[in-house]
């Protein structure tokens, strides 16, 4: 074990607690650099996803996961930034131009929706997100000088220094990463200033907040606006890898993505939001090779089992029919939420932390370590 | 003038008068405890002074200037720090975050600045944590300083929750209860610490408390309070004496 001699202020506030950390993040770094020289394209593609989706986690894990306020609209934010920047494209916006737009624009439509929420508390803010969200979603479909409606708009390559930048190049994926890296590390720079512990400060206890002199109304509308525009941002990106944008992407299973990909990963770390996209990513790759794969396998498995090629062909249609059966994503979602929920609250990254405390305290590691405990519900909280 | 008054001070709620037509004042560098059985409103003064509730009717003054209408924010930068009778700290952050939340009134950074991290952000971090030092120090936490709230027992909580209001660098502070909870030791360390916030910090004391060793100890006057209303007002020794308040206690 490593045990840390603080000597200076400067050791509680820099972000790499120790050498340690420089060497395994540069590693990291190094091999998402390599990795398009490396990867199959396929591959490459879901890693672009990775980063878009972890930039997203990590927005709305400001909003949820450090200032307590849960949305269920978010996909509705990475609509406003996507169709910002196809629709300003029309008009030979420059990409830093629109980019920066779409950041902005989400922003404030994020702010706008935090003043009501300002009233509202846990479910009820999430049915107003949701509200938000499907509203968003009808002025998609019905705007169409605008949106174009139904049909959709096309997201046309991005140019870059005079450039076109393909969707599926490796400039297009460093772009992605350079917007996921940043979005990082100025989410940590503003946890470890005074802004960030209001967020903190808002989650844990408001009355507390507001006795320190926090303006909660103010930071909860300041950790919407932030939150949304990152989202924004993301949906930038988002529009462009997939060259094509309708109002029928960004539905309310979109959203329900971005809470897992914060509830999987573990929502007290910005680790949790590039697990929990990994995690989500991951799970389409699955889903494939549940359609195509499985039931062939499963009936080659009942054929070895002494079934008959009819019987195995019977097998083999169930399955598929099963596999390809319309819902099933939504439900093996609900699956992973639920199992998550119950076994591993604090997400793969807890798990992760568990898995390296057990290794660093060999052999002397205890099981109750991370015990859940019992909570006495306070009698006289304040509002 | 007072340097900290309230004048007819009253709270309803329907026809339940928590608070009713109370004025007391705090002179500058005393410790003023209110006193009285449970449920005689002594809380919800607390909780009108830092604007939880609306006052039905009344007004508070704090250096001359009416707060009454301060939002409960800004009550906070006036310099008015308070405890809480039921602790609220921030329990899934470290103690050291807690504190420097207690610095949070003397923070200037802007949104901008903290997203880059700039030099001025970074200063202004060593600034806080400084401070926040000195009041670890006068309240003996350092084994606690990196510890996640939510692992640490109630007494050691108790201690944080003023320790954070200390961090604010209060001119007046608010103790709801701060020995409720404690045992013996740590009820007389509480004692020598409220007794050197006025000696050494300079900060004027109101306090809630229950337990009569501590509030003869500490207090240069008391006030005792029944059903929203005050009893009786003076040195320690004066109010317990007093008919009224021994009714109110015996239910003579």
């Amino acid at each position: 074990m490593r045990f840390l001699f603080k000597t200076d202020y400067e050791d509680d506030i820099r972000l790499f607690p120790h050498s340690g950390y420089v060497y395994s993040y540069g590693l990291l770094l190094a091999v998402l650099v390599i990795a398009p020289y490396v990867l199959s394209s396929y591959l490459m593609s879901q890693l672009v996803f990775v980063c878009i989706y972890a930039t997203v986690g990590v927005g709305l894990m400001i909003l949820t996961g450090f200032t307590g306020q849960a949305s269920l609209g978010h996909a509705a934010f990475l609509a406003i930034g996507a169709y910002t920047a196809a629709y300003l494209q029309q008009f030979n916006v420059p990409f830093p131009v629109y980019f920066l737009a779409a950041g902005l624009l989400t922003g404030v439509v994020g702010a706008l929706v935090g003043f009501p929420a300002l009233r509202l508390q846990g479910i009820y803010l999430v049915i107003a997100t949701i509200s938000f969200a499907f509203i968003v979603e009808e002025i998609m479909a019905r705007w169409e000088s605008v949106t174009n409606g139904n049909e959709g708009m096309r997201v046309k390559a991005m140019q870059l220094l005079g450039a076109t930048v393909s969707r599926d190049g490796p400039t297009f994926y460093y772009l992605c990463l350079a917007v996921l890296v940043l979005t990082i590390v100025g989410t940590l720079n503003l946890l470890r200033s005074p802004t960030g512990r209001a967020f903190v400060a808002i989650r844990d206890s408001e009355t507390a907040a507001r006795s320190m002199g926090i303006n909660v109304a103010l930071y909860k509308v300041k950790s919407f606006a932030i939150s949304a525009a990152i989202t924004g941002f993301a949906g930038v990106l988002f529009a462009h890898k997939l060259s094509f944008i309708s109002p029928e992407m960004f539905t309310l299973q979109l959203s329900i993505e971005f809470i897992i990909v914060i509830l999987i990963g573990g929502t007290f770390s910005l680790h949790g939001a590039v697990l929990g996209a990994i995690f989500l990513v991951m799970i389409d790759p699955f889903l494939t090779y549940l359609k195509d794969d499985m039931p062939g396998v499963i009936a080659g498995v009942a054929a070895t089992l002494g079934a008959g090629a009819e019987r195995a062909g019977h097998i083999q249609d169930a399955v598929a029919a099963f596999a390809s059966a319309n819902g099933l994503k939504g439900a093996i979602y609900g699956v992973i939420i639920v199992v998550f929920v119950l076994f591993e609250p604090l997400g793969l990254y807890g798990r992760w932390l568990k898995i390296k405390l057990f290794f660093q305290l060999f052999p002397l590691y205890k099981r109750a370590t991370f015990k859940r405990q019992k909570i006495y519900v306070k009698s006289e909280r304040n509002r | 003038m007072s340097y900290f008054r309230a004048e007819n001070l009253s709270l309803h709620f329907g026809g339940l008068k928590a608070v009713d037509a109370v004025s007391f004042a705090v002179e500058k560098g005393e410790i003023l405890s209110i006193i009285g059985p449970n449920g005689a409103g002594k809380s919800s003064i607390f909780n009108l002074i830092s604007r939880i509730y609306p006052p039905t009717s009344g007004r508070i003054f704090f250096e001359d200037q009416d707060i009454t209408q301060q939002p409960a924010y800004d009550i906070a930068k006036l310099g008015i720090a308070r405890t809480f009778q039921n602790i609220e700290l921030f329990e899934n952050a470290t103690v050291l975050s807690n504190l420097l939340v207690g610095r949070h009134r003397h923070s200037t950074t802007r949104l901008w600045q903290e997203l880059l991290f700039l030099p001025s952000v970074r200063a202004g971090e060593k600034a806080h944590r400084r401070r926040v030092e000195q009041v670890i120090e006068f309240l003996d936490l350092e084994p606690y300083r990196d510890k996640l709230i939510s692992g640490l027992p109630y007494g050691v909580r108790k201690v944080i929750e003023l320790a954070r209001a200390l961090c604010s660098e209060p001119k007046l502070i608010l103790l709801d209860e701060p020995s409720s909870g404690l045992n013996v030791e740590e009820t007389d360390d509480m004692s020598f610490w409220i007794r050197d916030m006025k000696s050494e910090l300079g900060i004027t004391v109101l306090m809630v408390e229950h337990d009569m060793t501590l509030v003869n100890r500490v207090s240069d006057r008391v006030i005792a309070l029944n059903y929203g209303r005050v009893l009786a007002m003076g040195s320690p020794s004066e109010v317990q004496h007093h008919p009224d308040v021994v009714a109110a206690y015996l239910g003579a």
